[in-house]
């Protein structure tokens, strides 16, 4: 068990490793988070009304931003899996004498904790074009765990599409094509009573929307962007995002876990 | 009983009936493959892509479940015990299997780690292996600069870190230049020499004559010829003297040939060459060479030929080395070679 643990770390300084050895993935990783809050800010901003005097967009627009982040970084996961399989690197770990959920545990790992580097990124951006979270050092530092947590729970989505595809640009576009309309059918951007009704329903039921409407609340927001359809995930978005993360890691894992096991057995 | 007991033991690697089916049983990438390696010893396995080589490694190596069959590794069942068998081998792959954005040290150091020795032990053995396979200048370096060759000593060295009794090497010089696989060579055989067990699949002849003390030749998954390489190679026959000329010389290149070689040639009207099997080596190329020449004739080509892979084939199944699609590869989107 020790080693387990101590084989799940030595993958994870792997990934921390890459980071100091080729820093421009990071960089480039948060550039694009930050052309859209740029973007969200100054382009379309202007014309978004929070209905509520005396709260900028920008308020509601960075817990957004900073989830449809985190849910992004699955893609890392999922294109730096498929490139270790492709390249052998999964079959050597496979032929070593190490626990068998260590690599994928290693990894989801290290993508989760690489969205501390991320965050602070984003909250650093976040402060520059006017956001400012105003509920108390605790409730912000409980909305930035929140969101590590999502990112954890969501590698391991990303491991069992990485592990499932046939190449790393397979990878990117199933990512892109299962998170982009998530983000986006969301209420991280706008209201989501703009919306035709059966899509207001999917909004409020879907994860990453409970997960903004939760950092809203963390820090120190209320709900203003959600509660249109009535459903409960809008009414108690924080109860619901931790329900949907142990659902996902419920699933994903054992799923994930599996599919490492077996991924050349077949 | 305590014969019994030391010639099992002497059997490093026994492979039984191996089976494996691929796409629903359409493919047959084993078809009850067995094979054995005495303890000590370098078996080279010989044969085309797709033959079978790989899945044969990668069953042994655990990464694989075969259908059907049996095999052991130092006595431990591959598939009831896989795990204790991770402990005792080494494997390397194809490609080097291993992290292009890392250094060549923070490679070793990580599977010296994941092979559970201190931090201290695993940056020492990353030195020393470092050292060995001569990588200690570019030990710093990302792997991306490295040149084909020194990947796979790399490949080597981490397959090397706590010294496995039995190692596999699947094509240890495919996609190599000739420099590349001359250090490779090296490199192997100072292994042998330590007292490592040894399977090595390849598809040269020349490789499988240099490094391997007994060949089998495997084809559509079979097991399909076993010897020492002076053994296959009487089977083959030696080398061979071959003169392509112009047509209307063919005639009297087949006379020339057949008197300076005393043996039965082989004419081939197509591709316009006479070829005879030789004994006397270049002292046979030299006579034919004269007496070419005091005929007149230039010829277009003129060369001894030593046997390559094709003529083993030929020998032994009377069909050239077929490739097929490499098997369905489970790291999928692998370069073919």
């Amino acid at each position: 068990m020790s080693h387990a643990i101590s084989d799940s770390l030595v993958v994870t300084k792997r990934q921390w490793l890459q980071l100091i050895r080729v820093p421009e993935v990071l960089i480039f990783s948060t550039i694009q988070p930050v052309m859209f809050v740029l973007l969200f800010r100054y382009v379309f901003g202007g014309s978004i009304s929070t209905g509520l005097p005396g709260v900028d967009y920008v308020q509601l627009l960075m817990p957004g931003i900073f989830v449809q982040t985190v849910a992004f970084t699955l893609a890392g996961t999922a294109v730096g899996l498929a490139e270790d399989m492709q390249k052998g690197l999964i079959d050597r770990f496979r032929s070593l004498p190490i626990s068998r959920a260590a690599v994928v545990f290693g990894r989801a790992l290290g993508d989760g904790l690489l969205n501390i580097v991320v965050l602070c990124v984003m909250g650093i951006a976040g402060f520059v074009v006017g956001w400012r979270p105003s509920s108390g050092i605790v409730k912000v530092t409980l909305g930035f765990a929140f969101l590590l947590l999502f990112g954890f729970a969501m590698a391991w989505v990303g491991i069992l599409i990485g592990l499932s595809v046939r190449s790393a640009r397979v990878a990117n576009a199933a990512v892109f094509i299962a998170v982009f309309p998530l983000t986006f059918l969301s209420n991280a951007f706008a209201p989501t009573t703009g919306m035709p009704k059966p899509l207001q329903y999917f909004a409020e039921w879907n994860p990453v929307s409970t997960m903004v409407a939760g950092c809203r609340e963390l820090f120190g927001l209320t709900n203003l962007f959600g509660a249109t359809a009535d459903s409960w995930p809008s009414q108690n978005p924080l109860q619901a995002s931790l329900i949907y993360m142990v659902i996902i890691m419920a699933i994903f894992i054992p799923l994930s876990v599996r599919k490492y096991i077996n991924t050349a057995s077949k | 009983m305590a014969k019994a007991t030391t010639l099992t033991l002497m059997k490093s690697v026994i492979a039984e009936n191996l089976v494996k089916t691929y796409d629903k049983g359409k493919v047959r990438a084993l078809d009850g493959l067995s094979l054995d390696v005495n303890e000590g010893t370098v078996l080279g396995v010989l044969g085309p892509n797709g033959a079978g080589k790989t899945t044969t490694v990668r069953i042994l190596s655990t990464l694989l479940v075969p259908d059907s069959g049996h095999a052991t590794v130092a006595g431990i069942d591959v598939i009831k015990d896989p795990g204790k068998v991770r402990e005792v081998i080494g494997l390397s792959g194809q490609y080097a299997a291993v992290d292009e954005t890392l250094t060549g040290w923070d490679n070793l150091v990580m599977f010296g780690r994941l092979y559970h020795l201190s931090p201290q032990s695993a940056k020492k053995r990353a030195e020393e292996l470092l050292e060995q396979f001569s990588l200690t200048d570019a030990a710093k370096r990302s792997i991306r600069t490295y040149s084909g060759g020194m990947r796979r000593r790399l490949d080597l060295a981490a397959s090397l870190i706590v010294r496995p009794k039995i190692l596999f090497l699947d094509e240890p010089t495919t996609g190599l230049d000739p420099r590349g696989r001359q250090e490779m060579w090296g490199v192997i055989q100072s292994l042998v020499k330590g007292g490592t067990t040894l399977l090595l699949t390849t598809q040269y002849l020349e490789e499988a004559d240099s490094l391997a003390d007994e060949i089998v030749v495997v084809d559509h998954g079979k097991v399909i010829a076993r010897g020492t390489s002076d053994e296959l190679k009487r089977q083959v026959g030696g080398e061979r003297l071959e003169v392509v000329s112009e047509s209307k010389d063919l005639d009297q290149v087949a006379k020339i040939v057949a008197s300076v070689t005393g043996a039965n040639i082989k004419r081939d009207d197509d591709l316009r060459q006479v070829s005879a099997p030789v004994t006397s080596g270049s002292r046979a190329l030299i006579d034919a060479a004269r007496a070419l020449d005091e005929a007149g004739i230039h010829p277009l080509d003129i060369g001894l030929k030593r046997p390559s892979l094709d003529d083993v084939f030929i020998a032994l199944t009377g069909h050239v080395a077929e490739e097929k699609v490499e098997e369905v590869a489970p790291t999928r989107g692998r370069r073919k070679k």
